[in-house]
Order: C-alpha cells, then sequence, then structure tokens
C-alpha cells in the first residue's frame, strides 16, 4: 500500500517536474543565470532590467514567487513537496526566485491569517506578483527589544485613524509603498492598546530620513507620521488585537531569518571554496593548513545539523499548523552560524578579505566584507539573540523569573 | 595596570588629556571626510611631535627622549581609545629598526627626523594578505632592492620605508623606484600596495640574524597597545549605554544575563591588559621579547575580536549606524587582527617558541 502511494506520488512528481522544467525553459532569460543578487535586500533596490521584469511577470502570473499560497488570492497553491521540486530545478539551471521582500516574508502569511476576505483579496496578489513592496513600521526610539513600549498614536476619529508619532530602523522605507505598523488605540493597556495598521507610505504627513549603516549603505529610516488619516478598512483584525498578530508575523520574520532566508542567501560560497582559494591545497586537494581545515569541518558539521533542525521546525510546525516559538531558536542558531562564518571568510582571505572600494579587490570580496558588516544586524533585528533567549527560557522551557 | 614612574604617569595624562580633548573621534570623521589617502591630520602629527611622542624610545643623542617602550605604548593605547589616525605606530617601529639594526651614519642621518616628526617612516614587510614573514620573495643586489608589498600600513605619508628583503632588511626612501597604489580598507586609513623597482637601498648591517623578528615583535606589541585603548574605549562605551538605555521599564544593566556579559569581558579585558604591558616590559627589559610579544598580540586579537563584536550587539539598532562610533572600532579592529599575525599564525609561533 504504503508504495503504492509512494509512486503514485513519485509519478505525480515526475509530471509536475516536467511541467516545472518546461516553464523554465520557456521563461528564465538566460543572462539573469545566477543573477540572483543576494545584497539587493541589504542594498536596495536596483534598476528592474527588462529580462528581470520579465522573470518576475512570468513567475508572478504563476503565483510561483510565492508557491505554497492560496491560488484564489495569486498564491501558486502547491504543495510542499512541489514547492521543493521547483526549488531544486531553478538551482540547476541557475534560477531564482525574483519574488521577495517583506511582504512575501512576513506580512502575507500574517495577513493570510488573520485579514478580512477584503484585505486578502486587495493585498496578496499584488504581494504574489511582485508589485508592492512592504516595510515594517515596529520599533520606535524607545521600543526596540520592549516592542510593547510603543507609543505611536492612532487616534478614533470616526471615518478614519490619524496616527502621530515615529518610528525606526524601518527597513526599505523610503523604497516602500505600504508599511503594516503597530500602533497604540489606547493608553491604559501596554499590550492590549495596540494595533496592527496598514498604512500608504504616500499619505500626506509620513515622511522618512535614511539613516547611513555602518555598511555604507542607507537601507533603513526614521519614520515620521504627523497627523497622518488612515481609513478605517486598514486596521487588520480587532482594535486591540495588534500585539497577537503582530508577535506572530515575527514568528514568521524569525523563519525567514533563519533557515533558508537571508542569512543563507548572503552566505554565499562555501567557507571551503574560500579556503581553497585564498590559502591553497595540497596534492590530495586537501586545504593546505590543518588547522584551518579542521575548524572549517567543524563549522560545517554545524552548519549542517543547523540546516537538519530548520528543516526539521519546519516539518514539525507543519504538523502543528503554523509557525511556533522553535522560529526563536532557529534564529538564534542560524545567525549566530552565519556571522561566525562570515568572520571566518575574513580570517581566511587576511587584508584581501577587509576592502572597503577601489583598486585591488574583486566585486565579490567588497561585497563579501559589506556582506560580513550587515549581517551583525541579523543578532539584533527581528527580535536580538538576548530576546530570543528570553522567550525559549521563559516559554518553551518554563524557567520563569523569580518574584 | 603596571606601576608607573612619575614620568610615565605625566605622559600618560597628557595623551589622555590630548586624545579626549584635541582628538576625539569627531577628528577621525573629520579626516575621513577630507578623503585624502594618507588618512590623518598633518596638524595632529606636529602636534603629537611637538610633545615628543615621536621620539619616546629614540636614543637622546638622535633627538628622542628615550623614556622607553611601557611610555610609546602608555601613549599609544590612549590615542587608540579615541581612534586617532597617526602614523605614530609604523614610525617608532621603522625608527627602532634602524636604532637596532643601523650604522651611526643611517642614525644619525634618520633618527633625529623621524623624532622631531619632520620625516615618517614604515615598515614594508608582507608581501601577501595574510602575514608571513617566512615568505619573502623581494631581492637585494649591488645597492638597488626589488620586489612588492602588500598592504603597507602609513604608505601615503612615508618618507623612508624599512623594506624586508631576503637577505635582510634595508631603507629605501620614497622615490626613485618606489610607486604605490592604493588599498582602500574598511578601516579607511592608509594602506597601499608599494613597489620597489630597483630603488636605491641601503642594508640595515647590525641587528643580527633576527633584526626582521625583533622588529616585527615591536610591531606586534604597540599594534596590541592601539587595540588595547580601542578594547577599553568600546568597553567603556557600552557599559555606559547599558547604565542608560531603558527597555522594559528598566536600565537594560539591571539584566542579569547583560551583567554577566560584561563581567566576562572584563575578565578579559584585565588578561589583554596584562598580555600586553607583559609585551611592552619584555622590550624594555630586553628579556622574553618574542614570546611576549606573541603573548600580547594574540590575547589582543582574541580580546578586541569579542569586545568588539559584543559592543555593537549590545548597542542594538544604534550600533549599526555610521552615525554612532562604535562601527569604526569593529573595522579597525579586524585589520589589525590581521596584521603582524592572525591568531592561528600566533598560536603557531607560540608553539614553536614554546618547543612543542
Ligand atoms: C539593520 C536593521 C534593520 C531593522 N529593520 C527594522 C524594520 O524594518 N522594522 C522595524 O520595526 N524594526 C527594524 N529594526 C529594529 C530592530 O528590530 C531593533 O533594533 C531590535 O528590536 C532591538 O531594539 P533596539 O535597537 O532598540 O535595542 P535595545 O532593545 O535597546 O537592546 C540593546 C541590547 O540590549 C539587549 N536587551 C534588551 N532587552 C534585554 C533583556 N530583557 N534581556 C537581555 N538583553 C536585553 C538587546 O538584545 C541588545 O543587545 C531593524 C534593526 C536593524 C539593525
Amino acid at each position: 500500500m504504503a508504495t503504492q502511494v509512494d509512486s503514485a506520488a513519485a509519478s505525480e512528481g515526475d509530471a509536475f517536474r516536467e511541467e516545472v522544467r518546461q516553464f523554465l525553459a520557456e521563461n528564465f532569460p538566460a543572462e539573469l543565470k545566477g543573477k540572483n543578487n543576494a545584497l539587493a535586500s541589504v542594498e536596495g533596490p536596483t534598476e528592474e532590467s527588462d529580462a528581470q521584469r520579465q522573470w518576475r511577470e512570468a513567475m508572478g502570473a504563476r503565483g510561483w514567487g510565492t508557491p505554497t499560497w492560496p491560488k484564489e488570492y495569486g498564491g501558486g497553491g502547491l504543495t510542499k513537496p512541489q514547492a521543493r521540486i521547483l526549488d531544486q530545478e531553478m538551482a540547476k539551471i541557475g534560477a531564482f526566485n525574483p519574488i521577495g521582500g517583506m511582504g512575501v516574508m512576513m506580512f502575507g502569511p500574517t495577513l493570510l491569517e488573520y485579514g478580512s476576505e477584503e484585505q486578502k483579496k486587495e493585498h496578496i496578489p499584488p504581494i504574489c506578483r511582485g508589485e508592492i513592496r512592504w516595510c515594517q513600521g515596529y520599533s520606535e526610539p524607545n521600543a526596540g527589544s520592549d516592542l510593547a513600549n510603543l507609543q505611536t498614536m492612532a487616534e478614533d476619529k470616526g471615518e478614519h485613524y490619524l496616527v502621530n508619532g515615529q518610528k525606526t530602523w524601518t527597513s526599505g522605507g523610503q523604497w516602500a509603498d505600504k508599511c503594516f505598523c503597530l500602533v497604540r488605540t489606547d493608553r491604559s493597556d501596554k499590550h492590549k492598546g495596540i494595533s496592527f495598521l496598514l498604512i500608504d507610505m504616500d499619505t500626506p504627513g509620513v515622511e522618512v530620513r535614511p539613516i547611513t549603516m555602518i555598511s555604507g549603505a542607507s537601507p533603513f529610516c526614521e519614520t515620521f507620521f504627523t497627523d497622518v488619516k488612515v481609513p478605517k478598512e486598514n486596521l487588520v483584525g480587532e482594535e486591540g488585537n495588534g500585539w497577537t498578530i503582530g508577535k506572530r508575523l515575527l514568528q514568521h520574520e524569525r523563519t525567514n531569518l533563519s533557515g533558508g532566508g537571508s542569512m543563507a542567501r548572503l552566505m554565499g560560497a562555501s567557507i571551503a571554496d574560500v579556503a581553497k582559494h585564498y590559502v591553497g591545497t595540497d596534492a590530495d586537494g586537501r586545504i593546505d593548513d590543518p588547522v584551518l581545515r579542521d575548524r572549517i569541518a567543524d563549522f560545517e558539521i554545524r552548519w549542517n545539523s543547523f540546516l537538519l533542525t530548520a528543516r526539521r521546525a519546519v516539518e514539525e510546525s507543519k504538523a502543528q499548523g503554523g509557525v511556533s516559538e522553535i522560529s526563536s531558536v532557529l534564529k538564534k542558531l542560524g545567525t549566530k552560524l552565519g556571522q561566525e562564518r562570515a568572520e571566518m571568510a575574513i580570517e581566511i582571505m587576511g587584508l584581501q578579505g577587509l576592502g572597503w572600494e577601489g583598486e585591488g579587490f574583486t566585486d565579490k570580496e567588497l561585497a563579501g566584507v559589506r556582506g560580513w558588516l550587515f549581517g551583525k544586524a541579523t543578532t539584533i533585528y527581528g527580535g536580538s539573540t538576548e530576546i530570543q533567549n528570553n522567550i525559549i527560557a521563559k516559554r518553551v522551557l518554563g524557567m520563569l523569573d523569580h518574584q | 595596570m603596571a606601576i608607573l614612574n612619575e614620568e610615565q604617569e605625566m605622559l600618560r595624562d597628557m595623551a589622555r588629556d590630548w586624545a579626549s580633548k584635541e582628538s576625539p573621534v569627531t577628528e577621525w570623521r573629520k579626516v575621513r571626510a577630507g578623503g585624502q589617502p594618507e588618512a590623518f591630520s598633518r596638524d595632529a602629527y606636529s602636534a603629537m611631535a611637538d610633545m615628543g611622542w615621536t621620539g619616546v624610545i629614540i636614543p637622546e643623542e638622535h633627538g628622542g627622549s628615550d623614556f622607553g617602550w611601557l611610555s610609546a605604548g602608555l601613549v599609544i593605547e590612549e590615542l587608540g581609545k579615541t581612534l586617532t589616525a597617526s602614523p605614530l605606530i609604523a614610525n617608532t617601529v621603522a625608527a627602532s629598526a634602524i636604532i637596532l639594526g643601523g650604522s651611526e651614519e643611517q642614525k644619525a642621518a634618520w633618527l633625529p627626523k623621524l623624532a622631531s616628526g619632520e620625516a615618517i617612516a614604515t615598515l614594508a614587510i608582507d608581501e601577501s594578505a595574510r602575514h608571513n614573514p617566512a615568505a619573502i620573495e623581494t631581492s637585494a643586489a649591488g645597492g638597488k632592492v626589488s620586489g612588492t608589498k602588500a598592504f603597507v600600513h602609513e604608505a601615503h605619508s612615508a618618507d623612508l620605508f624599512v623594506v624586508a628583503a631576503k637577505d635582510g632588511l634595508y631603507l629605501v626612501e620614497n622615490g626613485q623606484g618606489v610607486s604605490l597604489s592604493s588599498r582602500k580598507l574598511v578601516d579607511l586609513r592608509s594602506h597601499a600596495e608599494v613597489s620597489f623597482d630597483d630603488a636605491p637601498a641601503q642594508k640595515l648591517e647590525g641587528g643580527g640574524d633576527d633584526l626582521l623578528e625583533q622588529v616585527l615583535d615591536r610591531a606586534r606589541i604597540l599594534t596590541a597597545c592601539e587595540m588595547l585603548g580601542m578594547a577599553q574605549a568600546v568597553f567603556d562605551t557600552t557599559l555606559d549605554y547599558l547604565k542608560q538605555r531603558v527597555q522594559f521599564n528598566q536600565v537594560l544593566a539591571t539584566f542579569q544575563s547583560l551583567q554577566h556579559r560584561m563581567a566576562d569581558l572584563f575578565g578579559d579585558l584585565a588578561q589583554m591588559r596584562s598580555a600586553v604591558e607583559g609585551g611592552l616590559q619584555a622590550l624594555d627589559s630586553g628579556f622574553g621579547v618574542a614570546r611576549a610579544a606573541t603573548i600580547a598580540k594574540a590575547e589582543a586579537n582574541r580580546v578586541l575580536h569579542a569586545i568588539s563584536r559584543e559592543g555593537l550587539q549590545l548597542h542594538g539598532g544604534i550600533g549599526m549606524t555610521d552615525e554612532y562610533d562604535i562601527g569604526f572600532y569593529l573595522k579597525r579592529a579586524r585589520v589589525l587582527e590581521a596584521s603582524w599575525g592572525s591568531t592561528p599564525w600566533l598560536r603557531g609561533r607560540f608553539a614553536g617558541i614554546s618547543g612543542y
């Protein structure tokens, strides 16, 4: 019986694989091969070429940029195994998913769970087509780790909310079309006074000021709201339900930031290849420095067991119906490994691995340095490592503060 | 903290005062904005020379004060705290090469100028991106040297290079046969690939077979002093920040997990200080320099690496901004960690020196 099911699934898989191959052959522009610019997510968007637009539109039309999202809202409606086949086939030919950003990583899944039918119909399809950029308006100058301390106020004016306050570290705020925001609708209760509100970035009264980061780019902003009128229908869920919705979104963010997410993309080539290139190999192909070889193996073993953990967690959380607090474990582990790898790469390359700009460095070397610096943020945003540890200790392990 | 004599205390206090008043990190921002390849303020360097800091290890007969290495290290530590950019380390170490290996004529020709700040000297040793003094290809023949040096510190301002060739160290004046190609590293200080093409050179004949290692040990120890100042500054800044920043209705400093992190770093910093001072004292006594230098630089690498990383993390988002200073320390830290011996290289050397 089991074998029958398996082989049925396998032949279905084969048919689907064939479909994917054909789609890729017809639609993936050869000139984009291997050109997935991981740094774009860090340094900001660049001008879209014709080929890039064509590829985004083709994937968007199929819904394959958001492969497992429901078809009725523009997603691909694929099963997990099918989505995996899509990934595999793309990887084989150097293709990549051109549709991403915060809409895909965190806002979409959250809206699918908590949004009204009208909201899903309005906001999900453009995300699937990669047409709308979203940014995250959570943090404020005095509400970082203590996010619930946020003070940006949304006053009920009958027809609309009137929003006043300041957000900070808004990634991509200067390029975003829309912002999902946590705002305060009630001052009397820290958590229950928070609501989840969608704000158009071109509404009068919204202003952004880009902030330069240590990596030299300015990918985030201070965002100011002055008497911004936001239609009532932009409230997601009930008034006062923002903390629950906002936290769920963070779980999606954390899952994405660790496992198959930005860290892995930023990492690029294997550390062993970096060492082979910069240190060299002996006659048997071994890295020409036994100590380094040992350290790389140590790292790679831990990295692989992390990937296995990420996969297991995804499978288990699927079985339990969604992301969970295990996302905190993944986020903490994945980001730490990513940073460790970046530091090791620099050490292996010596001063060649510390170029800032100009003569004497390859583009890849320079991108690696910016990636190393930007990577320092991964243990800070999305809830810092210390906050993940608090969540794990308190909520997972039940180690409560003594009173 | 080493026991200082009165002279040394005065020197340290003067350096601390000057660095904090005349050369805070905002001065480095000005230098950075200026975008000059030599990447330091000539005015600041003249002021240092006027205070005698360029001549601290140079004998009195050649225009220095001969205060010794501990004194030099104290000044450099203070300058490291505020990321004061200058060729002071490069110049001091290059001067020491002449003191150790130079003839009377060479000393008379160069030391007074290096002591007064009229001329600047630097080392040109490594030929690849990773420190490896065993792999030198630069050759010397008939009073001329040829070869290419990678990532020479403070190359843009150098009037004189102390160049390692296969058979020893040479003095090469910037000029005929010398060409520079800038290498902009993350610290945005002066670094360049320097090519010598039949450049007129004078050998440093004295100092013994291990002159190069003696000079490099001085570079390791003084670099470790700069790193100590940086580590102390990052630690202090972070501690202050944790005592001010409120989240969850309490200052961050009241969270036990952070208290323990800072306590760990405090222990590391104490070890780093002892290791660095041990290096300086070894230089002043002339005893056990290679071993002490290896310990000093290895501990400096380890501790500054940890403190620069933790300091940034504990600041949260603000630490990631260019407006805040802590990123400068991180960037400079990695450049210094890689210079004159990475941690694995130093470990190998330590094992070798220790006979295992
Ligand atoms: C590159 C980057 C992009 C970002 N993008 C966005 C964005 O798009 N939208 C958005 O809303 N926000 C964004 N953030 C903000 C990010 O979520 C916050 O920086 C983060 O939540 C930490 O808050 P904070 O910066 O105020 O640090 P703080 O909360 O002040 O924390 C400082 C340090 O104290 C530690 N700490 C705090 N509380 C505790 C505790 N209870 N126990 C132990 N340690 C503690 C922290 O872990 C950290 O190390 C971004 C940040 C960065 C760096």
